[in-house]
């Protein structure tokens, strides 16, 4: 019973750092049909820019409290992603917008090779540690169940968050015209909607939550390194084709089952592989699981939110 | 009179079909202006390229004295001018409520930060779309059906729902592709009441139809398009007795 509540935990919090990612996947998917593959290198760019914040704010300005400087990590690394993220699409993807389908998605996994090289070089090969700006030891259990502060922190922003973005989506000026542009941009701006500005907000409000998710990710497990966007990135496209791509509350529900999966499975691969394998495969889940979606029923847990394109 | 839009030899090809040739026209404030013509003659295409749907060949569009830019539809949009669609396009998975709302985007203006911080602004604006929206939606007559999803409308109702998605833009002049095609003859006649009343509001109409009752009835003046070319201009009862058009209607000139 412990153990089960405690892996419940456990992979609610990779989940919520899973669905923030794959909302930015399913929001580009669901607007313009492309598999963004650079998303997965926000994620990266985001806990270190963070980190290099911290790392020069906390010896500029020594005995700064710990959340003052995780809360400046974020100040900077959110808007710097958004920046980012808007780039990508200004340079990389608009002028294919009519392109052969191929096209974009090439440039696609272009722009994550050139993101990763370019972290490369700024911030070397080497894993750098990040701060435990918030308590990463667990506290007194309670019911038996072992839980940290971070985990807690992790939990309530990414659910905050992604509370904000149904509001948003669904309630709003802004959500209406992303959902009539994802419909059909020709129409939307034919009825008055700017349907580049609607697009380049996508992509900026996914971004925005990806280098969240970054320095989410970072802070939990302590470590930041050029290419730690890679898994993530892919572990929240799975998400976001289990949940029904392009489809916002099945990126949610597609990143919690999955972080729900990895973290039984860790649990229980030993006895599944009669010893074989070890908790450091639980890698594996994500992509059974991808493949098992795509064959079985590549239209998600959800469903995909089909629009018509004309 | 006063001239709201003007078209100054406009030209569109599509490769070696010259869709439209040196279309020049005037289209008056309050009037309600008939485009008429045998199918493929070009009369949704020059609303494509009216609306910055297709880039225009040659030519321009003035409006109200400016000329209208090229290559952003929102922009035209903003310039008073809204369509609707000869095959349906509305947002299908949007409610009706949300169709228009969609429409009345460009007249409002509430930011991300607005919205999330759920500032008072930001409310008040969102209810007052709301209200407007519903409003509209009694006006064109589908008040009723406010919350229903776009593509579970009748076919009746979503044509309708275009008009209104169409009019929360706030356009002077309303341009109506084919607003008829395939209604019957009871929502026809309802059709025909509400481009009365919206002429009525103020609202310049400039109307595709193949219905020549309608245009008969409804159009103070009209144009005759034929292979992409202006063949005609005058009242309805002008064009109707014009040789040219008769022929261009019976097709004798495409025998050679
Ligand atoms: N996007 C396009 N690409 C190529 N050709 C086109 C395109 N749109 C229209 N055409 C051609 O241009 C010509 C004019 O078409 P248009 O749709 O404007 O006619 P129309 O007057 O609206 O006819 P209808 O009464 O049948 O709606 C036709 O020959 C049509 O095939
Ligand atoms: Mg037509």
């Amino acid at each position: 019973m412990e153990t089960l509540l405690q892996q419940t935990l456990n992979g609610l919090v990779a989940g919520s750092i899973y669905a923030l990612v794959a909302l930015g996947y399913t929001m580009v998917y669901g607007i313009l049909g492309l598999i963004n593959f650079a998303h997965g290198e926000i994620v990266m760019v985001g806990a270190l820019v963070a980190l290099q914040t911290i790392l020069f704010l906390s010896s500029a300005v020594p005995g700064l409290p710990p959340l003052v400087l995780l809360l400046a990590g974020v100040v900077v690394a959110v808007p710097a992603c958004m920046a980012l993220g808007y780039l990508i699409e200004r340079i990389g993807y608009r002028r294919l917008r009519n392109a052969p389908r191929l096209a974009p998605l090439i440039t696609a996994i272009g722009v994550s090779f050139l993101l990763q090289t370019l972290a490369m070089i700024i911030w070397g090969r080497e894993f750098h540690v990040f701060p435990q700006l918030i308590d990463t030891a667990p506290m007194q259990p309670v019911a038996g169940v072992v839980v940290s502060p971070m985990q807690i922190f992790t939990i309530v922003v990414a659910f905050t968050l992604m509370g904000g973005l149904m509001l948003l989506v669904n309630k709003s000026r802004l959500g209406r015209a992303m959902r009539a542009t994802a419909e059909n941009h020709r129409v939307a701006g034919l009825m008055g909607i700017n349907a580049n500005g609607v697009i380049a907000a996508t992509f900026i409000i996914g971004s925005g939550l990806a280098a969240l998710a970054g320095v989410l990710f970072a802070s939990n497990y302590a470590i930041a390194h050029y290419s730690m966007g890679f898994t993530p990135g892919l572990k929240a496209f799975t998400a976001a084709v289990l949940g029904g791509i392009g489809n916002l509350p099945g990126a949610m529900v597609g990143g919690l089952v999955l972080g729900l999966v990895e973290s039984f499975g860790a649990g229980y691969i030993e006895h599944l592989s009669f010893g074989f394998l070890n908790s450091s495969y639980q890698d594996i889940f994500a992509f059974m699981i991808l493949g098992a979606v795509l064959i079985f029923r590549p239209s998600g847990l959800l469903g995909e939110r089909v629009a018509d394109r004309a | 009179m006063i001239t709201l839009l003007e078209s100054r030899t406009v030209n569109k090809r599509f490769g070696g079909l010259q869709a439209l040739t040196d279309v020049s026209l005037k289209i008056h404030r309050g009037e309600v202006y008939g485009l008429i013509g045998p199918n493929g003659a070009g009369k949704t295409t020059f609303f494509n390229v009216l609306t910055g749907a297709y880039p225009i060949d040659g030519g321009e569009f003035v409006m109200n004295g400016a000329e209208l830019p090229a290559g952003k539809p929102h922009r035209i949009v903003a310039h008073g001018i809204a369509r609707t669609f000869q095959n349906i396009r509305l947002f299908r998975d949007l409610t009706a409520l949300e169709n228009v709302m969609a429409g009345h985007h460009i007249r409002t203006s509430a930011g991300v930060w607005g919205i999330l911080a759920q500032s008072r602004a930001a409310r008040e604006e969102e209810r007052l779309v709301t209200e407007r929206a519903l409003e509209i939606l009694d006006y064109v007559g589908i008040g009723r059906h406010a919350d229903t999803v776009a593509r579970n409308l009748s076919y009746g109702d979503q044509r309708r729902l275009e008009i209104a998605r169409a009019l929360a833009t706030e356009p002077q002049l309303l341009a109506l592709d084919e607003p008829a095609a395939g209604m019957n003859a009871t929502e026809t006649a309802g059709l025909r009441a509400l481009i009365e009343t919206i002429r009525a509001d103020g609202v310049t109409v400039l109307l595709i139809e193949h219905d020549v009752k309608l245009i008969m009835g409804l159009c103070d003046r009209v144009a005759v398009l034929d292979f992409g070319k202006k063949i005609a201009e005058g009242t309805p009862a002008e064009v109707q007795r014009d040789p040219g058009v008769i022929r261009a209607y019976l097709g004798d000139h495409r025998a050679h």
